[in-house]
């Protein structure tokens, strides 16, 4: 065993410059998939820990009517706050939201909006609802930079929203833009403007009613409350799950082609050396080698640059991975417009796991392509071989 | 004997007082302008901010809880036909071959990107059934003498809080409507020109609707021909005449 690990590796250090393209071409792929799949799993980390900071904290209750994707359920999407989530508001732990659909006119443009009523005193999110305890004529109102800039609004600037209340009627008013917020998670940004809850309760006649209850307390066991329906923090972040894998899966013909690449290398080399040392094979089983022997030696040599790779692309992959995880990938487009929670930029996450299962399929993938060429020599003819002939 | 008294008392009011009450007003209105059925043949020319389209467009009538509309042009819009009865709208699209009713929070959606609701299209109670009328003064419009109306609503299930309607003193038609928010705010305005005697009837045959809080000249609607009191089949006013 030892002597066929030494000898492989004699021969690979002695095949020189063959060896040293095919580890180079291999410890890309190694540094190229273990950076590429720790974009994604900084993606996943990051847009679940934004999306629970800014949108959904421990996880929320939604009226049994509410659908997120059809605003023409908002009407029916309301009711009073259960009693049983009272205490839990009160403490602070729990807080309504009241959603409706209204229009802002800005610069005498019309675009249909959610409006949205939180307590101002909330801790639960990220969202600057402190703003909105402010005494003004107007409403005093907190939207996200990427509706500002859409609408060309900025801190101070008055402008008009148009509502229907509970029995249809229709109001207006002017909202004051108290503060822009800046986030990743686009449904809380994205063509809606947010005011305080009792404002909106009241503009819509429906005091101390809500249409989703969002809780902190994630580890807490809850269940179903009469009209409201639980969605768990995995439930509301199913959604970036199904988008990582997809793109995952994406990713996996890029990961595919660039390990075909070196594959190809490798197993050309492999049948390059059983062709070129066939001297050498019929010798070594003249001195006593089975022929299961000298295919396991083959076998390990080619299998080894997938080692020597690892060791390579440690050389310079770490530095490099380092630093990406510190300063992180911006994107070259705008990803404000993508619907859902990404950074402009986006920082990788290195698991261990990551790494040990990386480094396990390119040194599997690299055993296999290496053994495919060397079964030939159980074929061989040591006497034919030692004297050359092709076979 | 009773309508007699009440005319002649409706008369000696008119005289004492100077103007008949709101709700006398609009009752003459309503005389002037309803018909037992009508023929029409309109264009809608949506302004926007780049660009106006306009939509060619023939439609039947009978009182205001039956109607039948059918789309000429643009050849886009060409087949699309509109069945109103009652408080229920159904539009029959001729690319897809399907009839579909809109209902519920569909009808607050703008008919073909105009300036108007379906909802606008489909409210018919009377005016003096949703809101308390007076006449708060009289005022000239377009060189015209009006009565200037303010409506009041008195049931909760109204688009608009309040309105102003102005009628024309002597034709009996209305010249201009604001629509209010809650708030007092002006959300909308239709204009009321090219008031034409048809049939011995004062009619006002271009309508433009505009929303206030948007810019842009909003929705011109005007009609090319109208006739009333016609011979109307009433198989028009089923669902299969959509398809048809």
């Amino acid at each position: 065993m030892l002597l066929a690990l030494k000898l492989a590796y004699r021969n690979l250090v002695g095949a020189g410059l063959r060896t040293w393209l095919n580890v180079i071409v291999l410890s890309f792929s190694f540094v190229v998939i273990i950076w590429m799949k720790g974009i994604m799993v900084g993606w996943d980390h990051q847009a679940k820990t934004d999306t629970q900071n800014w949108e959904i904290a421990g996880g929320q209750y939604w009226h049994e009517n509410y659908d997120q994707f059809d605003p023409f359920t908002l009407t029916e999407s309301h009711a009073p706050v259960p009693e049983s989530m009272q205490e839990e508001i009160d403490r602070g732990d729990a807080m309504a939201i009241l959603v409706t659909q209204g229009t802002i006119y800005p610069e005498g443009r019309m675009q249909s909006i959610l409006i949205k009523g939180i307590s101002p005193q909330q801790t639960l999110l990220h969202l600057p609802t402190q703003k909105l305890d402010t005494t003004l004529n107007a409403i005093p109102a907190v939207i996200g930079s990427h509706m500002a800039k859409v609408n060309n609004l900025e801190i101070g600037d008055f402008v008009t929203i148009q509502w229907r209340d509970v029995n249809g009627t229709f109001d207006a008013s002017e909202i004051f833009i108290a503060d822009i917020f800046s986030t990743n998670v686009p449904t809380v940004d994205g063509a809606q403007v947010w005011i305080s809850l009792e404002k909106l309760q009241s503009m819509m006649l429906i005091p101390g009613e809500a249409t989703m209850i969002t809780f902190r307390d994630s580890d807490v066991e809850r269940a179903d409350i009469d009209n409201w329906t639980l969605k768990t923090q995995a439930a509301l972040t199913a959604n970036i799950d199904e988008i990582i894998k997809t793109k995952t899966v994406g990713q996996s013909v890029f990961y595919f082609i660039l390990l075909l690449l070196a594959m190809l290398a490798i197993f050309d080399t492999q049948v390059l050396s059983i062709f070129r040392r066939q001297r050498e094979i019929g010798t070594i089983v003249a001195l006593g080698f089975t022929k299961r022997q000298v295919v396991w030696l083959f076998t390990t040599e080619g299998a080894m640059h997938s080692i020597l790779a690892a060791v390579v692309a440690a050389i310079y992959g770490i530095p490099f991975l380092w630093w990406q995880a510190k300063t992180g990938w911006t994107m070259p487009v705008e990803t404000s417009d993508y619907g859902m929670a990404i950074a402009q930029t986006l920082y990788p996450k290195y698991t261990l796991g990551l790494i040990i299962g990386t480094t396990l399929i390119v040194v599997i993938t690299t055993t296999i392509v290496s053994y495919w060429p060397s079964r030939k020599i159980a074929k061989m003819n040591p006497t034919q071989a030692i004297k050359g002939k092709i076979q | 004997m009773k309508t007699l008294f009440v005319a002649i008392f409706s008369a000696l009011a008119f005289l004492a007082i100077g103007q008949p009450s709101a709700d006398k007003i609009m009752e003459m209105v309503d005389e002037n302008m309803s018909s037992e059925n009508r023929i029409f043949e309109s264009t809608m020319t949506i302004h926007g901010k780049r660009s106006s389209r306009t939509i060619t467009s023939r439609s039947y009538s009978v009182g205001d809880k039956q109607s039948f509309t059918e789309y000429l042009s643009p050849a886009r819009e060409q087949g699309t036909k509109m069945l109103k009865l009652e408080d229920k709208l159904w539009i029959y699209n001729p690319s897809t071959d399907r009839t579909i009713q809109i209902s519920g929070h569909m009808l607050r959606q703008s008919v073909m990107g105009s300036d108007l609701s379906y909802e606008d299209m489909m409210d018919d109670r009377k005016l003096t059934d949703t809101y308390d009328a007076k006449v708060i003064g009289k005022e000239e419009v377009d060189g015209r003498p009006t009565w200037l109306l303010e409506l009041t609503a008195k049931v909760d299930d109204v688009a608009y809080a309040s309105r102003k309607v102005w009628i024309d003193t002597e034709r009996l038609v209305p010249l201009k409507e604001e629509l209010f928010a809650k708030s007092g705010q002006l959300l909308k305005r239709s204009t009321l020109t090219d008031v034409q005697k048809i049939d011995g009837r004062w009619f006002p045959t271009t309508i433009t609707y505009k929303n206030m809080l948007k810019k842009g000249d909003g929705t011109v609607f005007k009609m090319t021909s109208i006739k009333f009191n016609q011979d109307i089949a009433d198989y028009l006013f089923t669902k299969a005449a959509l398809k048809q």
